[in-house]
């Protein structure tokens, strides 16, 4: 695991070390049954027509808990995940499967953010971040918000 | 009711109303397919014994997971089910979700999820006239502590 990263570390505009998603077909189906939404939109070709998105789009759960990891990644086992929003805007579709395993050619979805403010209030180090995926052309598709308290250097 | 409005009386007499009580039993393999399906191999998620030698002592649940089906899904498909009964329209999408954290969840937790219409709007969108629910639900554990509480936005037009 990385090394922990401490409320010292960061300052407004600092990066959080990005996150690479292949949304898949394949992964689609995984996600649907280990989250329980059967929503056909995101398995039926017809079904996705008839709902005016054109084929089956990605789980925005999905695209959330890609979110999540990000976070959870940065913040390491020291900390905490306050809060974590994030807005459905663009449609993403996942990648077809050209072998079992291995999807086709085509976009690498990337997790990003900075922080936008560091803080503390309550006996907590809190630090707010802006945070997004991205689409392979570079198009925020799921912009959001955190705010983690990370561990601090100072001796209490 | 305005004009041509997707908000009926019916449905503006839901809002603050709790609508539905439902209990989640977090399960061990349930966090891990969950985990797996994200992609995110933190053993904090995935590895029980590492896990149990952590401050959490137990298996802890990444972010937003509640216990199969996951959060928003039954609640909000109830919810979906009751906007409909009452005039919304049928075609839906998720808005977005806002979550606010405040004990770990883990492992063998059971709990308790809350749901209330917290607000309606609507306006023009490029899918017509486009409505807007935030549903607000609230996670109390076996202990009785509020230790998630989330907020959806359900998108119907």
């Amino acid at each position: 695991m990385a090394k922990q990263v401490c409320y010292e570390d960061v300052e407004a505009g600092t990066e959080i070390t990005p996150l690479a998603k292949i949304a898949t077909t394949r992964m689609l189906v995984q996600w649907a049954g280990a989250s329980g939404d059967f929503n056909p939109l995101h398995y039926d070709d017809d079904f996705a027509k008839a709902m005016g998105v054109g084929a089956p789009i990605v789980h925005g759960a999905l695209k959330r808990a890609w979110l999540g990891q990000l976070m959870t990644d940065w913040i390491g086992e020291e900390g905490k995940l306050k809060k974590l929003s994030c807005q459905y805007r663009g449609m993403d579709y996942p990648r077809r499967m050209k072998t079992m395993e291995e999807p086709r050619d085509g976009e690498t979805w990337w997790c990003k953010g900075k922080v936008t403010k560091k803080y503390e209030q309550g006996g907590e180090h809190l630090v707010e971040c802006e945070i997004w995926v991205e689409n392979g052309k570079g198009e925020k598709t799921t912009p959001g918000s955190a705010l983690v308290a990370l561990p601090t250097r100072k001796r209490k | 009711m305005a004009e041509g409005s997707l908000i009926t009386d019916e449905l503006r007499k839901l809002i603050g109303v709790t609508l539905d009580t439902i209990v989640f039993k977090v399960e061990e393999g349930a966090i891990q397919r969950y985990a797996q399906a994200i992609g995110d191999p933190n053993p904090l998620f995935n590895d029980p014994d590492f896990a149990s030698k952590t401050k959490y002592g137990r298996l802890l649940a990444p972010p937003g997971f509640t216990g199969w089906p996951v959060k928003s899904g039954r609640p909000t498909e109830r919810l979906f089910a009751s906007l409909v009964r009452v005039g919304a329209p049928a075609r839906i999408l998720d808005g977005g979700v806002e979550f606010e954290f405040i004990e770990p969840i883990g492992a063998g937790d059971v709990l308790t999820a809350t749901t209330k219409i917290a607000k309606v709007a609507e306006r023009e969108t490029s899918l017509g006239k486009t409505m807007f629910t935030t549903a607000e639900v609230t996670f109390v554990n076996q202990k009785g502590n509020v230790v998630l509480k989330s907020w959806a936005t359900i998108i119907q037009f």
